[in-house]
């Protein structure tokens, strides 16, 4: 008996919690996988948190947890911040994502927002970037700018993200240098800067004088400034403390925008899901500034790849491509669909070696 | 596939330096160990480590300081470690294991000012003509004096505990602490220096991974080196020069890998990456017939009147 | 000068009193850390114990904590019996991951299949697949007498690239679009771990723990073999005269940890985590440690404190997105939390003397 009154007044509570909140104040949520001082992933999701409250000022309340840890932990923080009356939350881990969902059918009144996965409700949405539009720009600036034709990777697990982003740079790598190779070593880690900087060291020592790195420490940014003649690009935030050489230009998450907008959206009460994958063109992802270390040439040229990916003239991966086994993949002038992007689980012709299984 | 590709030379060049951070942590906890003083408190310790010599060395824009600070950073944490287990008794599992727990956080609020930061450059030693003798050169001459502070430490190590009188009453404590008190030796005495010593070495190897290896100030940035250090100490059976061996076959092995992916070989990195722990193990069995390698009052706490 | 002394029996008032006085201090000192970081002192510490028990939305936190403490107070009662003994596994964390492998093993080769039996056959494996792990130390130390503190030790890590291996290969969710992780065992029924009545957080592994807990009390207060392990601990050469055999002891309390720990591991996968992926342990097993040492490696003082665990991360937690605090400083809290109950332990067993009065 008791516990059945127990949970009616739980019900009741959770309904009160979820429906009674003083509307003068929109109250944002944000759920970290790392800490604010990450330097990267984590950092670019709290400048967006920042810019929030930048644009609305007291509107707006914001709060965050940080280092919460994938599975039930995070389930109980949102849980938290719904309780608490936040009205809108972001959820920025892909392991997130079963949680978000669970959390979300608890609290119909709260919009959540996850980062980086595939499963939407009503109030879910989703939303990520398209970081292989960036890496365009670096294969070109790379496969223009490497005197030993081999580019050296540092994978962080090999899943579709990465390996897009690694089929993207070596496309237009190769486009404008016939004879360029990848050279590809998997970190698997997102966060241990001694190994990155192992990784990149090894790379140069194979003879890499261009690296790019798919994990978001400075690490192979420092390896590289040591060793000299070798470059790189920054990686989830600008990096340009290591400018103009070894760092000649960067993608950037800049999660602002987004942010701002789905903020505004709750706001206005116009909210409702979407299956948002911005890239260059909405702001989601930023091209570092170019350093002078690169060729006005080839500085023009990327300039131009960027605004053309931008205005959506072209597409980064347009056909004819082959799948590395040489099965066609696109044929002339047709562009990749979001669905086989968003899977991605092969390399393009002429990449060496396998993927990991 | 091409393994041509890997540079032995510069393989065993960058494993010295992969291997210095570990070196230092366990040449620290070696010296605990045989004082009879498990602490499992490295990781805590080498994170002090890496933020108080970045922070200093970022102020005073003097690596070497930072090098300083940061053994003292190391030691300070080690006492609390040193209070608890020495005068309060307390199990030095547990002891060791909040120490860590304490560390990392700790580390991470006095690093707060300190993300993004670049750190004043540590530069190799110019060892002129000596750097330039092919093979040996590369591999012998050219790291920075820290790396070559390990190695003397290493053999210092040695020494002390091998030849002199101190690193006998040492042993002495750590085989058997009542027969040493018996004896009228000061065993809380050593062992807290034994546990600061141990402090301020991993605190050099932390300020290691922040000044040279990385080099950059991030959150829990040490990622597990402490845990591989107390790994190592074992792997080593408490003798110095096999702790050299260990960090450079665990350190080694990293290289290696990476190497070999670099290469083109499809090698099963996760198996790889545990085959360390599972020498060790090996290492361990084989070692439990001969019953003086591990120090037999390791873990044990003391009091006078027991 | 100040000296200890040790008391002839352990004193009693002071086993109650100590925990209290550890709290105050680290009230104390935690107060002021949070004063220095610009926080205030009394509603930091009000939000971290008090809310998830009292507070507005104690009706969700008062489950959590049981889904939070539960895992701890499982390992940790397993891992007592051994310390008690003398015998140091701190290796839980290890097990408790193999023995979610195991466990969310079996659920997954049988999916979609629906049956009754699939659930308890998960639980069957996951501690099996504890105990096994915990075996290897056992074995090692009564074959060859190789030291089980740093060989259990060694296959935590082992255990973790298991883990990456098995959430990237061998277990990989075949629908997930690549990502690492299994299938969500949450959205197979009969491989659910649920809560056994909603809202309550008590969920099998909740049960599980009570359950070892009173066996654990009966075992150490009534049973020939916790006097076994109680001898064994106090007076190790009074131990062998009574008849105790040191072998089997090792076996029984290195595999009954293993297998508690595995349990541990498989409830959490099927349960509140739902899938294996490559961050799927979180600690448990080595803060379990130190669970078991702050309960005074009695079954009753490990409920107690693992709830106080649960409370400092579930109020942690709150404390950060209601006051801004970082995460780091709620863990140099916890960590002073810790020194200070190990630290105050000492009274318990020794008492303070002022002056040179020798021992008697």
């Amino acid at each position: 008996m008791k516990l059945t009154t127990f949970m009616t007044g739980a019900a009741v509570a959770l309904g009160l919690a979820t429906s009674g909140i003083a509307a003068d104040k929109t109250k944002v949520g944000f759920v970290y996988v790392g800490p604010v001082g990450d330097g990267g992933w984590t950092y670019e999701h709290n400048e967006g948190r920042l810019a929030v409250e930048e644009a609305f000022g007291d509107k707006v309340e914001t709060v965050f947890v940080e280092n919460v840890a994938e599975g039930p932990d995070s389930e109980r923080v949102m849980t938290q911040m719904a309780l608490n009356g936040a009205d809108l939350i972001f959820t920025t881990s892909f392991g997130y994502m079963d949680p978000t969902i669970n959390v979300a059918a608890k609290f119909p009144n709260v919009k959540f927002e996850h980062a980086t996965g595939y499963k939407t409700a009503d109030n879910v949405s989703v939303y990520s970037a398209r970081f292989y539009e960036g890496r365009a720009i670096q294969g070109h600036i790379a496969g223009k700018m490497t005197k030993s034709n081999i580019v050296g990777y540092i994978g962080s697990f090999p899943i579709p993200e990465v390996i897009r982003g690694i089929n993207s740079a070596f496309i237009h790598a190769r486009k404008v240098n016939p004879d360029v190779q990848f050279k590809i070593v998997w970190a698997y880690t997102w966060f241990d800067p001694a190994k990155e900087a192992d990784a990149a060291k090894v790379l140069i020592e194979q003879g890499a004088d261009v690296v790019l790195q798919h994990t978001d420490s400075t690490a192979p940014q420092a390896a590289a400034q040591k060793a000299g003649n070798v470059i790189t690009f920054g990686q989830a935030s600008d990096m340009a403390q290591y400018g103009p050489l070894p760092r000649v230009s960067s993608i950037i998450d800049n999660w602002a925008p987004y942010y701002i907008e789905r903020t505004k959206a709750v706001m206005d009460g116009t909210w409702t899901t979407s299956n948002r994958w911005d890239g260059i063109s909405a702001g989601m992802v930023g091209i570092g500034e170019i350093s002078s270390a690169v060729p006005a040439d080839v500085k023009a040229e990327a300039l131009a790849l960027r605004d053309a990916i931008a205005n959506g003239s072209y597409h980064p991966f347009t056909g004819p491509l082959k799948k590395q086994d040489g099965s066609d993949w696109l044929a002339a002038g047709e562009v990749a669909d979001d669905g086989t992007l968003a899977g991605m689980s092969f390399y393009v012709e002429g990449i060496e070696g396998d993927i990991p299984q | 596939m091409d393994i041509s590709v890997i540079n032995p030379i510069l393989l065993v060049a960058a494993l010295m330096g992969a291997a210095t951070p570990i070196l230092l942590a366990a040449t620290g906890e070696l010296v605990v160990e045989r004082a009879g003083v498990l602490n499992l408190g490295v990781e805590g310790m080498m994170i002090i480590g890496a933020i108080c010599g970045f922070a200093v060395a970022v102020e005073t824009g003097s690596p070497l300081t930072g090098f300083v600070a940061a053994a003292i950073g190391g030691a300070a944490l080690s006492l609390v470690f040193a209070f608890l287990t020495q005068v309060t008794l307390a199990n030095q599992v547990a002891s060791g294991l909040a120490l860590t727990l304490f560390g990392l956080g700790l580390s991470a609020l006095l690093g707060q000012s300190y993300v993004g930061v670049k750190p004043p450059k540590f530069d190799d030693l110019d060892l002129g003509a000596l750097g330039e003798i092919p093979v040996l050169g590369p591999i012998l001459f050219s790291h920075d004096i820290v790396l070559y502070f390990a190695l003397a430490l290493v053999a210092a190590v040695w020494l002390v505990l091998r030849f002199t009188r101190f690193g006998l009453l040492l042993r002495a404590v750590g085989e058997n602490h009542d027969a040493a008190h018996a004896l009228g030796y000061k065993v809380v005495r050593l062992r807290v220096l034994a546990i600061m010593f141990g402090g301020a070495c991993a605190g050099v190897g932390g300020a290691y991974i922040s000044l040279v290896r990385v080099p950059q100030w991030t959150e829990g940035m040490t990622a597990g080196v402490g845990w591989i250090a107390l790994a190592l100490v074992v792997f080593a059976s408490w003798k110095p020069w096999r702790v050299l061996l260990g960090a450079y076959l665990f350190g080694g092995i990293t290289q290696l890998q990476l190497n070999l992916q670099g290469a083109g070989v499809a090698i099963p990195v996760e198996y790889l990456a545990m085959s360390p722990y599972l020498i060790t193990i090996l290492v361990l069995v084989i070692l439990s017939a001969d019953k003086s390698a591990a120090p037999a009052s390791l873990g044990r706490s003391f009091h006078a009147s027991n | 000068m100040m000296r200890l002394e040790k008391r002839p029996q352990a004193s009693q008032g002071f086993a109650y009193a100590t925990p209290l006085l550890a709290v105050a201090a680290t009230f104390f000192f935690g107060g002021l850390l949070f004063a220095a970081l610009g926080k205030d002192p009394v509603e930091a510490i009000a939000t971290i114990f008090w809310q998830p028990l009292f507070g507005e939305f104690a009706f969700y936190y008062r489950p959590q904590l049981l889904v939070k403490g539960a895992p701890l107070v499982l390992i940790a009662v397993g891992l007592s019996l051994g310390f008690k003994a003398g015998i140091w596994n701190i290796g839980a964390e290890g097990q408790y991951i193999v023995g979610a492998i195991c466990g969310a093993a079996v659920g997954l080769a049988c999916y979609p299949a629906q049956s009754a039996l699939i659930f308890p056959a998960m639980v069957l494996a996951g501690a099996l697949g504890g105990w096994l792990w915990a075996m290897i130390p056992a074995v090692l130390k009564v074959r060859f007498g190789t030291n089980e503190i740093l060989v259990s030790l060694m296959l935590v890590y082992v255990a973790e690239q298991l883990l990456a291996s098995m959430s990237l290969g061998l277990l990989k969710n075949p629908e997930g679009y690549g990502f690492p992780g299994s299938r969500n065992l949450q959205q197979y029924p009969s491989a659910h771990n649920a809560e056994l009545i909603a809202g309550t957080g008590m969920h099998w592994g909740v049960v599980a723990a009570l359950i070892a807990v009173i066996f654990a009390y009966v075992l150490l207060a009534r049973h020939r073999l916790g006097f076994a392990i109680r001898v064994t601990g106090e007076a190790p050469r009074a131990a062998r005269f009574s008849g105790v055999r040191p072998v089997r002891l090792v076996l029984f309390c290195l595999g009954t940890s293993g297998a508690l720990a595995g349990l541990a591991g498989l409830f959490e996968v099927a349960g509140p985590a739902g899938q294996i992926s490559i961050d799927f342990n979180v600690g448990y097993g080595f803060t379990a440690i130190i669970v078991a040492f702050l309960g005074r490696l009695h079954p009753i003082g490990i409920v107690l404190a693992g709830l106080l665990m649960a409370l400092t991360y579930i109020g942690g937690d709150i404390a950060q997105s209601q006051m801004g605090l970082p995460a780091a400083a709620i863990q140099v809290f916890q960590g002073m939390l810790l020194f200070f109950l190990l630290a105050f332990d000492l009274l318990t067993h020794f008492r303070l003397r002022l002056g040179r009065t020798e021992a008697v």
